[in-house]
C-alpha cells in the first residue's frame, strides 16, 4: 500500500509515523515544500528570544528518525491531485502515484487589504524562513506594529518584547484574543500588556502602511500614527488547498470538508490539521480549530483508517488553547463563551489579575477561561471531555470555581457532595 | 517487569509525607507547595485523596509537545520530560485531561511525576501503605481502569 502525505508539519509527521506503526510493510511518503526538516511552527517565539536554536524547533530530534523509519521525506510542492488517476502532479515536473493520500497542508497567513501591506518591511510570523527575518530586523528599542492581536498575535507578542521592540499592537476587536477569551479576561489581559509598556489598541485597524524616509509610517483609525521599523501582520489565515481545485474534493471556506473518519469527499483522499474542517468534540460541528493538539489528534486518526477504513470514528477534538503574555497565562476550553440556557461561574480578582470562569450544560462542564492559573489546568479537559454529570458538585462550583479538581476527583471516583 | 504508583485514598490519613518527600526529592526542599503529588481534602466528606500521574499509555502529554520533549523511559515506563527540549508552550499541560503536568513559571519549565527514575519518594515516605510502587503487569490504559474502579469500590464501601 503506498501512503502520500502532502505537508511535513505535525499532523503529517504524526500520520506518517501511525502508519509506519500499525503497517510496517507500508509505503510511507511525506512532501514538504519547506526546505528545513520538519519542524513545529510553535517552537518559533522561543527561537525569537534564543531560548533554542532552529534545531529546537525540529519536530523529531533524531537526525536519522525518518529514514529509520522507512519513512521519505520529499521536499517538493504538490501542484494539483488527479483522484481519478490517483496521481499528484509535483513542481518540479514529476509526478507521484498514490492508494491513500493525506492532504496535511496547513494554512498560510492571509495578508489583509490594507494599502502597503506588500511593503519589504511587513511579514508574517509563520515559518522558520519568517523568524529569520524577524531576528534580523529588531533591534533593541526598535520600533513594531503586530497588526492583529489573536491568539497567534498575542503568542509572538510577548517574544517580540522579549527581543526587545517598542511594541505597537492594533486589534480590530474590543479586546485581545477575542476568539478565545471572553470579555473579561481579554480585557485584564490588555491592561496587563499596557501596564508592561505594551501600546495596545483594540477597536482599532490599521488603515495604510507608507514609506517613510528609514523606516515606515503605519496609519490607525481615529487618525492615528505610528512609526515601525518592522511590521509584523498576524490577522488571520486560510488553509492550503490550493492544489486540490478541479480535483472534485468539497471545501467549506478553503477547508477540506472531512468525515468521521477524516475522509474527504473524495475517496482515498483524506485531510487533518490546519487545512480539515473537522469535528469540534463540543459542538458536534465541523470547524477549522488551526490549533497544534488538533492537528496531532487529526493525523492520528486519519492515519488509522488510512491503513483500515473504519477502523477509528473521530469522536471530534476539543478546542483548547494556552497563552502566556508576558507571564501572564491564560487558557480557554470547548464552548467557553457558553451556550443558551447554561449556567456560568466566574471568580474574578482583578489587581492580582487572576480569573475563572466555567461553563456549564446542566450540570455538565462544557468550557472553561482561565487566567494567571498554572496548577492542574488540564483537569478542565478531563471533565469537558469526560462530559460527567457533576451533580451537587456542580453547585459548589457554581460558589468556588476553584474547586474544578476536587470535582473531578469526585467525578471519577464516586465522591458524593 | 514495570511497576506503577498504586493509590489507596480509603487509607490515606492526609498526613502530607508524600509532598514532603516528593518536593524535597525534586525540588531540594520540603515545601508541599512544589510536589508533584498532591493530596486532596474533602472536608466535609472527611476523605483525602493522593493524586499524582499514572503515567498512562494515551500519554496525552507526550502526544500533544511540539518538540518531543516528553519521552518514555524504556525502564520505568514513566513518562519524563527532558528540561533541556522543553520550550515551555504548556500545550501538555492543557492536554493532559488528569491536569498533572504544571507549568513552572520561576523554570519556564513544566513537572510532573517521573516516579524519581524507579525508586518513587512518596511512595516510601507514605506511613499507612496509601501509596505504594507495585507490579504493573498491566498496561497504562487498564492501570487508569484499575485505579478508577478500585477507587470508585472504596468510596463506595
Ligand atoms: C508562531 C506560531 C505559534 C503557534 N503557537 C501555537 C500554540 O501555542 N498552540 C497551538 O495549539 N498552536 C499554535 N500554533 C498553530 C500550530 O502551529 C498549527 O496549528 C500547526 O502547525 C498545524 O499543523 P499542520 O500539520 O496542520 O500544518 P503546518 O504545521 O502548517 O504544516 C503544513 C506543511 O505543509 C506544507 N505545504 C503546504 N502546501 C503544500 C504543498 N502544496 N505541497 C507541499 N507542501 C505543502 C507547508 O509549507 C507546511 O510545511 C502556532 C503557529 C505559529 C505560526
Ligand atoms: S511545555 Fe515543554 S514538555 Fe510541555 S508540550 Fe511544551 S515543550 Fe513539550
Amino acid at each position: 500500500m503506498k501512503h502520500v502525505i502532502v505537508g511535513a508539519g505535525p499532523a503529517g509527521v504524526v500520520a506518517a509515523e501511525t502508519i509506519r506503526k500499525l503497517d510496517p510493510s507500508a509505503e510511507v511518503t511525506i512532501i514538504g515544500n519547506e526546505p528545513e526538516p520538519p519542524y513545529s511552527r510553535m517552537a518559533i517565539p522561543y527561537l525569537l528570544i534564543d531560548n533554542i536554536e532552529e534545531e529546537g524547533t525540529y519536530l523529531r530530534k533524531e537526525e536519522t528518525h525518518f529514514s529509520d523509519s522507512a519513512i521519505n521525506v520529499v521536499v517538493d510542492t504538490v501542484v494539483s491531485v488527479d483522484p481519478g488517476a490517483h496521481s499528484l502532479a509535483l513542481g518540479s515536473g514529476k509526478n507521484m502515484e498514490y492508494d491513500k493520500l493525506l492532504i496535511a497542508s496547513g494554512s498560510t497567513p492571509i495578508s489583509p487589504p490594507i494599502p502597503g501591506i506588500d511593503n519589504p518591511r511587513v511579514t508574517s510570523c509563520w515559518t522558520l524562513d519568517d523568524a529569520r527575518k524577524i531576528t534580523s530586523g529588531i533591534k533593541p528599542g526598535a520600533p513594531v506594529v503586530l497588526i492583529g492581536a489573536g491568539f497567534i498575535g498575542c503568542i509572538i507578542l510577548e517574544a517580540l518584547v522579549s527581543a526587545g521592540a517598542n511594541l505597537t499592537v492594533v486589534e480590530m476587536g474590543n479586546r485581545m484574543v477575542p476568539r478565545m477569551l471572553d470579555e473579561t479576561c481579554g480585557t485584564l489581559l490588555e491592561k496587563w500588556c499596557k501596564e508592561k509598556g505594551v501600546n495596545v489598541m483594540t477597536s482599532s485597524q490599521v488603515e495604510a502602511i507608507e514609506d517613510a524616509s528609514d523606516n515606515v509610517r503605519v496609519k490607525i483609525s481615529g487618525n492615528r500614527e505610528v512609526e515601525a521599523e518592522l511590521v509584523i501582520s498576524a490577522a488571520g489565515v486560510r488553509a492550503n488547498a490550493g492544489f486540490l481545485e478541479g480535483s472534485g474534493v468539497e471545501m467549506s471556506n478553503g477547508a477540506v470538508v472531512i468525515d468521521e473518519y477524516m475522509c474527504s469527499s473524495v475517496a482515498d483522499i483524506y485531510a487533518a490539521g490546519d487545512v480539515a474542517c473537522g469535528r469540534d468534540f463540543s459542538t458536534g460541528e465541523y470547524s477549522v480549530q488551526a490549533i497544534q493538539p488538533t492537528a496531532v489528534d487529526h493525523g492520528r486518526a486519519a492515519a488509522s483508517n488510512m491503513v483500515d477504513h473504519g477502523a477509528v470514528r473521530h469522536q471530534g477534538s476539543v478546542l483548547m488553547n494556552v497563552l502566556d503574555t508576558m507571564g501572564l497565562i491564560s487558557a480557554s476550553y470547548g464552548q467557553w463563551e457558553g451556550i443558551k440556557g447554561g449556567d456560568t461561574a466566574t471568580l474574578v480578582d482583578k489587581d492580582n489579575f487572576r480569573y475563572l470562569q466555567l461553563q456549564f450544560d446542566g450540570d455538565r462542564l462544557i468550557g472553561a477561561n482561565t487566567l494567571g492559573m498554572t496548577q492542574h489546568i488540564g483537569v478542565l479537559r478531563g471533565l469537558v471531555q469526560g462530559r460527567f454529570h457533576l451533580g451537587n458538585w456542580k453547585n459548589r462550583l457554581m460558589d468556588n470555581p476553584l474547586l474544578v479538581m476536587e470535582a473531578y476527583l469526585a467525578a471519577t471516583q464516586g465522591i458524593q457532595a | 517487569m514495570l511497576r506503577s504508583l498504586n493509590i489507596d485514598p480509603e487509607k490515606c490519613t492526609g498526613c502530607l509525607q508524600c509532598e514532603m518527600a516528593c518536593s524535597y526529592e525534586n525540588e531540594g526542599v520540603f515545601n508541599p507547595a512544589k510536589s508533584r503529588i498532591k493530596v486532596f481534602t474533602f472536608h466535609d466528606e472527611g476523605r483525602f485523596v493522593p493524586y499524582t500521574c499514572t503515567q498512562c499509555d494515551e500519554a496525552w502529554c507526550l502526544h500533544a509537545c511540539p518538540v518531543e520533549a516528553i519521552k518514555m523511559n524504556r525502564e520505568t515506563g514513566a513518562m519524563e520530560v527532558s528540561d533541556s527540549v522543553c520550550v515551555g508552550c504548556k500545550v501538555c499541560t492543557i492536554a493532559c485531561p488528569f491536569g498533572t503536568v504544571n507549568y513552572n513559571q520561576d523554570t519556564g519549565k513544566v513537572v510532573k511525576c517521573d516516579l524519581c527514575g524507579g525508586d518513587p519518594k512518596c511512595a516510601t515516605a507514605c506511613p499507612t501503605d496509601a501509596i505504594t510502587y507495585v507490579d504493573a503487569n498491566a498496561t497504562g490504559l487498564d492501570k487508569m481502569r484499575a485505579w478508577a474502579a478500585k477507587t470508585d469500590n472504596a468510596a463506595s464501601a
